[in-house]
């Protein structure tokens, strides 16, 4: 085809207007990141004052490890909600996997083995979640929700509902839980792995591109010959795979398979961290970079409480009203009308 | 017509800005209890008409008459005092205050003014022009709607009981209440004997509320008429200024092998479909809502399976049972809702034209960032698509400009055949020529078009042929010298004396 132009001239043409550059700073890192990050910087600040200990580097490191965990699966949440969905089970994902690593460490004596073996249960239980939204056409979030309660009672089952194994001593969990490669912790270290990974994927790659399409609008995506089925089960079960890794980072830190404490209220936590870091539930929108800022945020702020005493049950009430009030702050920027039950 | 009826007359008009002519020889009458639309293209000179009238600029020459009397405006409070209001697109309004005091400002009577007064004046002005449904006296601005914003604005003009209003394409933020709402303040303003002017590229709106149309074009005025004397083409005749054949921008191009054959095609939506496509030919497919149009063209898009018969693409029987399949044969498909099926708003220029061809800018499964950006430019020079960047959300742009990306995806995929369901539904007059030209020109590069409209006189002046579909059958083909608008309605009905 000749490149001349297909449309006949019209007396408007198309402005140019130069920005300042501050602007472009603030468009480029995102208003939610810069306020994500002022908030980081206060809430240090206010918790640095009260209590000096928070600054301590067996502090930072309780602060790294919780970040590690949590930030795993809000990584990996933050895909499955750019692509449209939700994934309520990647906390009992976790724990099955992390009681299977340690029972399989405990059978073959063999840390690889136990890894391994954990992240192949992970792949299935995410296959499983792809396959019954797909299969079944059940809505993500009843379907697993039920996969949720189901994992959980299969890693209940399997351990008799106590922690499993022993890994304290074998040098490969203990350099997962205190190692450090470069004076950085190994934990923070397989984060950063990921979360770039998954930055690399959904930014540069035709598959991240084709996530967002199916998240921003599953028809356009499908008529424009995306096979929006084999991206649901893909990306459910690189999430289970990616839960698997921190199942196997609970078991190296707790020093034994963990059905169910390990991971309690971790899928809450990796939702509201996805939320706030500017993924919209509906689909189509967000970035690791936000997540990250937000477990980072998260992880200060539990850690802050717990320094200044406060009651674990006010720190759960202050997790639900950041996850109300960033899916409210969602909600206002994308200006839709709302009309009836949102949704 | 006596002439005191006339409330308002403006003659010969114009307004220069530098080298630019914005407005000449301009005349306008607006009577008292008619409402005179304006109608005319973006840049014809209809708000720099209106802003002469609301005093914001002076005319270079001309006059303004109001009931007889010369008037000069120097500025807007002396259009006010001669009882004229102009109601902006934009409305500005004060978020911190109420829309009492929003709709009262400027006359609220000093310091200390009775808060509890206004607002029950408010409410009655509410109730008497019926908006007291949608408005809340005491709601502040910021909570407003664009709609609830739009309505405030109306309010403003309306309390103040002006001789003459303008309004200036007042439904563009309104829903349908809210409009009924507006048609039925414009009648009372009627029935009071105010002269309403109204600005509006929508035809049908003109049609409804109108006793006269103003036409300008290109600054110029072009003529004034009845609605009961014309027309939607006579109408598109004077804005645009060229013969209705320029402007589908349609001249025969030679045609090709044949790209697309329906055999007996069928599925749980359309029946029994023969139909062909050749190489060059653009070819219509109309009938009424629920004919069965749109579903045929997502059969053969693959979004619905054929169950029966036979889809040939340029000679080789094809298998569609999924979009892709179709992608590979050659088709692509712009759907009927742009907005629902087609477009990521809250993606880029650049991502959605690129998405159906991004593995072919991918090295292995990494898209190469400047091909990529190399080819939303080129197709949005070549499809003259108006954005500050190709970084641009499609969500910010205007429908025509929206559609456009549409095309731009499909036609970097190289397709020989081309589904375009409503291409200019809800698109501004010019922006359709636009995409009649685009069309044209890609039947003259051997590309075969299908167009599916509800406008008989787009179909008629688009396409070379014409299938006419009811009860998800072909019910006839037209070739485009035989066809007219009742051929066309009575096949679609099914009426077989035609």
């Amino acid at each position: 085809m000749s490149t001349a132009p297909l449309a006949p001239a019209r007396a408007d043409a198309p402005e140019t207007h130069t920005v300042s550059p501050a602007k472009r700073f603030v468009a480029t890192v995102g208003v939610q990141n810069i306020s994500l990050i002022i908030a980081i910087a206060l809430v240090v600040a206010v918790i640095g004052i009260q209590n000096p200990l928070f600054f301590t580097i067996a502090n930072l490191r309780v602060i790294g490890t919780a970040v590690a965990i949590v930030g795993l699966l809000a990584v990996v949440q933050t895909i499955v909600i750019i692509l449209g969905a939700l994934d309520i089970s990647v906390g009992s994902i976790a724990g099955l996997t992390s009681v299977t690593s340690a029972m399989l460490f405990t059978a073959t004596s063999s840390a690889l083995v136990g890894v391994v073996g954990a992240v192949a249960i992970g792949v299935v239980c995410g296959l499983v979640n792809g396959c019954i939204i797909v299969f079944g056409r059940v809505n993500p979030v009843i379907a697993t929700l039920a996969t949720l309660a189901a994992f959980k009672g299969v890693a209940q089952l399997i351990s008799d509902g106590r922690a499993q194994g022993y890994t304290g001593a074998d040098p490969f969990f203990v350099f997962l839980a205190r190692g450090a490669v470069l004076g950085v912790p190994t934990l923070i270290w397989v984060l950063v792995i990921v979360a770039v990974v998954a930055h690399l994927v959904l930014r540069y790659t035709t598959i991240g591109r084709n996530i967002y399409a199916v998240g921003g609008n599953n028809i356009a995506a499908r008529l424009a010959g995306i096979n929006i089925n084999r991206y649901i089960i893909g990306v459910y079960m690189v999430t289970g795979a990616v839960a698997a890794i921190a199942g196997v980072l609970i078991t190296a830190r707790t020093g034994s398979g963990q059905p169910i404490s390990g991971s309690e209220g971790l899928e809450l936590q990796a939702i509201t961290a996805a939320a706030l870091g500017g993924a919209a539930l509906k689909g189509g929108k967000g970035a690791i970079a936000g997540t990250i800022l937000a477990v980072i945020l998260l992880g200060v702020l539990t850690n802050g409480m717990t320094l200044l005493g406060v009651n674990t049950f006010w720190q759960n009430v202050a997790q639900g009203t950041l996850l109300v009030i960033a899916v409210v702050i969602q909600q206002l920027r994308s200006g839709e009308r709302r009309i009836g039950i949102p949704g | 017509m006596s002439q005191e009826s006339i409330a308002l007359r403006a003659a010969g008009i114009s307004k220069n800005f530098g080298p630019v002519h914005a407005l000449r020889g301009v005349e306008v009458e607006l009577r008292s209890g008619e409402v005179t639309a304006l109608m005319g293209e973006n840049g014809a000179g209809k708000s720099t008409l209106l802003k002469i009238l609301n005093g914001d600029y002076r005319p270079d020459g001309g006059s303004l008459e109001i009931d007889g009397r010369p008037v000069e405006f120097s500025d807007p409070s002396d259009a006010r005092r001669a009882g004229l209001r102009v109601i902006a697109q934009e409305p500005e309004i004060i978020a911190a205050v109420s829309v009492a005091e929003n709709i009262f400002v400027g006359d609220l009577g000093g310091v200390g003014f009775n808060r509890r007064a206004l607002i029950e004046r408010t409410r009655t002005e509410l109730r008497r022009w019926g908006f007291d449904r949608a408005l809340r006296a005491d709601a502040l601005g910021s909570d407003l709607s664009p709609a609830q914003r739009q309505l405030v604005e109306i309010m403003r003009a309306v309390v103040s009981r002006p001789r003459i209003i303008c309004f200036d394409e007042p439904t563009s933020s309104l829903g349908d209440e809210e409009v009924a709402l507006l048609f039925s303040l414009i009648r009372q303003l009627q029935d009071d004997g105010v002269a309403v002017a109204y600005v509006s590229h929508r035809m049908a709106e003109i049609f409804q509320l109108a006793d006269r149309i103003t036409v300008l074009r290109d600054g110029a005025f072009v003529g004034t008429k009845r609605v009961s004397e014309t027309d939607h083409d006579d109408l598109v005749r004077m804005m645009v200024g060229r013969d209705l054949e320029k402007f589908f921008h349609r001249d025969r191009a030679a045609l090709g092998e044949t790209v697309l054959e329906l055999i007996g095609v069928g599925n749980e939506h359309v029946t029994d479909v023969d139909l062909t496509v050749r190489a060059g030919e653009v070819v219509g497919v109309a009938g009424l809502v629920g004919a069965g149009r749109s579903e045929l063209m997502k059969t053969i898009a693959g979004d619905y399976p054929a169950t029966a018969g036979r889809i040939v693409v340029s000679g080789e029987v094809r298998s569609i049972r999924q979009p892709s399949d179709s992608i590979r044969a050659g088709i692509g498909f712009a759907p009927e809702e742009r907005k629902a099926e087609a477009l990521l708003l809250q993606r880029s220029v650049r991502d959605n034209a690129a998405l159906v061809v991004l593995k072919s800018l991918a090295r292995w499964i990494f898209v190469r960032g400047r091909a990529e950006r190399a080819l939303a430019q080129e197709y949005i020079q070549r499809l003259r698509i108006r954005t500050p960047s190709s970084e641009q959300l499609v969500g910010n742009l205007s429908g025509g400009n929206q559609q456009k990306v549409v095309l731009a995806r499909w036609l970097a995929t190289k397709p020989r055949l081309l589904l375009l369901d409503e291409p200019t539904r809800g698109i501004d007059v010019g922006a359709k020529s636009e995409i009649y030209a685009i069309i044209d020109e890609l039947a003259h590069q051997g590309v075969a078009v299908i167009v599916v409209s509800s406008e008989l006189p787009e179909i008629l002046g688009v396409s070379d042929r014409i299938y006419v579909m009811a009860d998800g059958r072909i019910a006839g083909e037209l070739d485009r010298e035989d066809a007219t608008e009742e051929r066309i309605l009575a096949l679609a009905m099914n009426d077989i004396s035609a």
